[in-house]
């Protein structure tokens, strides 16, 4: 796994307070993790935040799953 | 009791008598605070009062840009946005069937749409810091109405609706939203009324005087403390009984 994958997934487990097994690729925040709307917001700061990059509002509503979330950093950064 | 040491706030309308004594009250407790309004010579007036811990932010409500850039500037000038209040209130009286569209709108833009873009503004700091206080002045003509202000009382009535709506959301982050509606408080805007309105105005306010503007700032200051923290989407009433709601 990537170190942006890992890193990605540090914030989630974090954040969200679930175990890392559950944090795989089609993991969906709200569905499967557990998170509510202004949790995947905060998620957003986070990631913002760790990769030093900007996450405009449209583009943070596509970012649902964890693989969202990697894919979308890795190409942004 | 009310200590808000290290704590930093921004006020607008500072440069008139109720946000002058809110930002006064607020420093005397304390906190860093940030004077924002259209006239700079009274907000420099007032932080050289304050002395330390006042910063002067002019700014226009009806611009937007200048809106969206305050609570960067307020963030940068005192490391962050811990306390808002939204007190700059403009009124364009009119009877009804006259009102035009610029007075609806304008009174709108600076008095509700303005209040909307700073508690987006400060918002983000809030949620990071998982503390928040969010102090925005209504008025109770935003609950009972008023005859010549249809603009100015949806305007404030308006700031309820939405101060609830955002105390929903961010309540589970430490963050609280709620208003403050003064009745008739003695200021420049009301000593301009003339003694027989006054009188009129009097008979309907069963404590029998006008208000005073550290009236409006000590139920601020409440709700701005650590203490208030499991207060959220009310509205204080301070009207002298004036409308008991």
């Amino acid at each position: 796994m990537s170190d942006i994958a890992d890193r990605v997934k540090k914030i989630v487990v974090e954040h969200l307070g679930v175990e890392e097994g559950k944090v795989v690729e089609n993991a969906s925040f709200i569905d499967d993790l557990g998170a509510d709307s202004l949790d995947t917001v905060e998620l957003v700061m986070a990631f913002e935040e760790e990769f030093g990059i900007e996450i405009p509002d449209d583009a943070a509503e596509t970012i649902q799953t964890f693989g969202d979330a990697t894919k979308f950093i890795t190409e942004a950064s | 009791m009310f200590d808000l040491t290290g704590k930093n706030a921004l006020v607008t309308g500072a440069s008139g008598g109720i946000g002058g004594a809110i930002a006064a009250a607020l420093h005397e407790a304390g906190a860093t605070v940030a004077l924002s309004g259209t006239r700079v010579d009274p907000l420099e007036a007032l932080a050289a009062e304050l002395g330390e811990r006042a910063h002067v932010l002019p700014c226009n409500l009806s611009d937007a840009e200048a809106v969206t850039t305050l609570p960067k500037q307020a963030a940068e000038a005192m490391g962050s946005v811990d306390v808002l209040v939204n007190n700059a209130g403009i009124t364009r009286d009119n009877i009804f069937m006259r009102m035009s569209d610029e007075e609806w709108s304008s009174v709108l833009e600076v008095n509700l749409t303005s209040t909307m873009r700073l508690c987006r503004g400060v918002m983000r700091g809030m949620m990071k810091a998982r503390w928040g206080r969010i102090v925005n002045i209504s008025s109770v003509v935003g609950a009972t109405g008023n005859p010549g202000q249809a603009n100015y009382a949806a305007s404030k009535a308006g700031m309820v609706g939405m101060s609830k709506s955002i105390a929903y959301e961010v309540a589970s982050r430490g963050i609280t939203v709620n208003c403050v509606a003064p009745g008739f408080i003695t200021t420049a805007m009301t000593e301009k009324l003339t003694d027989d309105q006054k009188t009129g105005i009097l008979t309907n306010v069963p404590a029998g005087r006008m208000g005073e503007a550290g009236e409006i700032a000590a139920a601020v200051l409440y709700l701005s403390s650590a203490e208030a923290g499991y207060v959220t989407g009310t509205t204080l009433h301070v009207n002298g009984g004036m409308a008991m709601l």
